[in-house]
């Protein structure tokens, strides 16, 4: 099967202000990342802040310029095209964000804020047809088809965060990145969203690259985990088997850190602790990246950087596996 | 007795709409070297009936109602035994000294343009007087020390910004210690930090209950941290108290739809393909709250008693209660 996205030694670095004699430094927010994503998939991205995962994220859906590497976008690159080709592509690759206070002008009616993609990308003849389709997309996330008229003060966060899956359906997008939809709201109301997305992705086929710090609902919704650390892609596979079976690490150490609501369990826990803290992206360590937290470092660590490459079911990027 | 026993607290706040009754007649009790959880979602009061027992109401906030006993002695504004000055005075000596609070935003707690070694003996001044400088610098360090951030002596001379999230945060928890407080609360302590720096803080709180004997009390949105951290817990809901119980009886043989529907609706990641069952609806607006059960409109169960009265409260263990409707018609 070809997959929809596929992304190839991506790489997104920020320069960073330096003294005028000083060499050029970089902040490499996403480097050397590989990963496709499948049809009708959820790709889910995890790790601390300050992993590059949003940013991955905003690459693919070119908010931000790749450095280096390619997107392929249902096979074709999607790094460097420009005007009406990428205007396709941003009719087709669309995104939710986290914070929907912050995402919906508060000045336009929900109304005319579902229509503005339309209207952007020609989509609908006549304003009744786009009012009709909007109260429409409103019905599909469960709001009411007469909530166009009314300003977004006027809902609580949930209720928004569905305004705004609403303004990304009416495009038709093939592929949503959806950076932390749920991490803004109230645990009864996560719930909801979530269930409307896998709703959403079952009607209309759309691939999802689902980014978020709670790993407990990456898990339910994802299909395949990827687990980065430091702008790189450590461990990836297939969800359930990356939750009972995690190689990296790293990714151990971050699924042993989730807290599960059942107190029986959660009395007879080990954490598998990891010392210290995330070091800055401007001074990322030789070799593996997590080897200065790493419990099982070896010589070899400092040296060479490892790479993603297969170890039974999932791939990973660790030198235990050499 | 316990060291803090709230009863029928009633906190409202003034608001150009009209009266918000953020707390509706709550009654907690903790004791010491206890972990106990307040669970709620925003809204639900669980934080401005901690700020009541604080004397931390914002201007706008009144306690209506209710009587705050803190070791013995009560602090309940309304009802304490002096004049509103001495009140004031009295909530100082004890703020930071013998209750201490832990926020939820670590970067707007601590001030910018002030060394972490000067807010860190900030409440030991305050509280203690009678110390030399070496002393106190000597306090500083092992403060640091206790809450795990390495080389505290350099740390001390630093400033907020060059420190991060989680070293922030167990800063805040230091000094929250600095004066062996008897009772902690902590208002969301974890809910802007990484899974990993969670863990650390988490069990940083079990060994302060564990090493001062103090009581804890949690305020979070998040079962798995109740789950890991506490041994009683309150469940809140429109301003009100609407079960509680050990950990145990409210994770394995909660009774109130709510409480059952909020632990539908979390992910549980040891259970695969695991079925989330969400809550319909959203919370009751506290401007004109419902007569009877605040989740009403929201529970699949509700029958029309449940709009109109407020259940008594029902006793189904020396430590489990629970206020519903359902508990009456021995449906549960």
């Amino acid at each position: 099967m070809e997959p929809i996205l596929k992304v190839e030694n991506l790489k997104t670095f920020f320069p960073v202000a330096t003294s005028m004699f000083g060499k050029k430094k970089y902040l490499k927010a996403v480097n050397d990342v590989s990963f496709e994503v499948f049809e009708n998939e959820t790709f889910g991205l995890v790790g601390e802040s300050g992993c590059g995962k949003s940013t991955l994220g905003r690459t693919i859906v070119k908010i931000y310029e790749p450095t280096d590497g390619k997107v392929w976008f249902e096979g074709k690159d999607v790094s460097t095209i420009k005007g009406d080709e990428l205007k396709k592509f941003r009719k087709d690759a669309q995104m939710i964000f986290q914070d929907p206070y912050a995402s919906l002008n508060s000045r336009m009616t929900v109304g005319e804020i579902i229509r503005e993609p339309m209207d952007i990308h020609d989509l609908y003849p006549t304003s009744k047809e786009k009012d009709e389709k909007a109260s429409e997309l409103l019905e599909i996330v469960g709001l009411k088809p007469d909530h166009i008229r009314r300003y977004p003060h006027e809902f609580s966060g949930g209720q928004r965060q569905r305004i705004s899956i609403a303004r990304t359906l009416a495009l038709n997008p093939k592929f949503i990145v959806c950076d932390e939809p749920i991490s803004a709201l109230d645990v009864s109301i996560q719930a909801q969203i979530i269930n409307l997305l896998e709703k959403i992705q079952e009607e209309r086929n759309i691939s999802y690259l689902f980014i978020a710090h709670d790993l407990g609902a990456v898990k339910h919704i994802s299909d395949r985990i990827g687990a980065m650390y430091l702008g790189s892609l450590v461990e990836v596979g297939e969800s359930n088997e990356l939750y009972r079976n995690p190689l990296h690490p790293y990714t151990r150490a971050l699924l042993s850190a989730i807290p599960i609501p059942d107190p029986h369990l959660m009395r007879n826990r080990e954490i598998a602790a990891i010392d210290g803290e995330i070091p800055s992206p401007l001074n990322v360590p030789s070799g593996c990246a997590f080897r200065t937290r790493c419990p099982m470092a070896m010589e070899v660590c400092a040296k060479d950087t490892p790479k993603l490459r297969k170890v039974g079911n999932s791939q990973v990027a660790c030198h235990l596996y050499d | 007795m316990s060291l803090l026993e709230i009863k029928n607290l009633k906190t409202s706040f003034t608001t150009e709409q009209g009266m918000v009754q953020a707390v509706r007649n709550v009654s907690l009790s903790v004791d010491e070297g206890e972990i106990v959880g307040i669970v709620g979602e925003s809204g639900s009061g669980k934080s401005q009936s901690m700020y009541s027992v604080m004397g931390l109401l914002s201007e706008n906030g009144i306690i209506e109602d209710g009587s705050i006993v803190f070791d013995g002695k009560e602090i309940c504004p309304i009802k304490f035994d002096g004049t509103q000055k001495e009140w004031e005075k009295y909530m100082e000596s004890i703020r930071g000294n013998t209750i201490s609070m832990i926020f939820q935003d670590p970067m707007s707690f601590l001030n910018p343009v002030l060394t972490i070694e000067k807010q860190l003996i900030e409440p030991i001044l305050n509280h203690r007087k009678k110390l030399n400088r070496d002393q106190l610098h000597t306090m500083a360090v092992e403060l640091l020390t206790r809450v795990g951030i390495p080389s505290p002596a350099e740390r001390l001379k630093q400033y907020p910004h060059q420190l991060s999230g989680g070293m922030r945060q167990r800063v805040i928890i230091a000094i929250a210690l600095a004066c062996s407080p008897r009772l902690i609360i902590a208002d969301e302590p974890t809910t802007a930090l990484d899974v990993t720096i969670q863990a650390k803080i988490l069990e940083l709180i079990k060994d302060m209950r564990k090493n001062l004997g103090s009581g804890v009390i949690l305020i979070t949105h998040d079962l798995g941290v109740v789950a890991s951290t506490c041994d009683r817990v309150y469940i809140m809901y429109g301003g009100k108290i609407v079960e509680s119980g050990t950990a145990d009886e409210i994770f394995y043989e909660g009774v109130h739809p709510y409480a059952k529907g909020l632990l539908a609706c979390v992910n549980n990641p040891e259970v695969d393909d695991n079925e989330l069952r969400p809550i319909p609806g959203s919370p009751p607006d506290l401007l004109a709250p419902p007569a009877g059960c605040p989740f009403v409109d929201r529970c699949e169960h509700a029958m029309k008693v449940c709009k109109l009265y407020w259940p008594k409260e029902k006793s189904l263990s020396d430590t489990h209660k629970v206020h519903c409707w359902l508990t009456e018609k021995g449906s549960i």
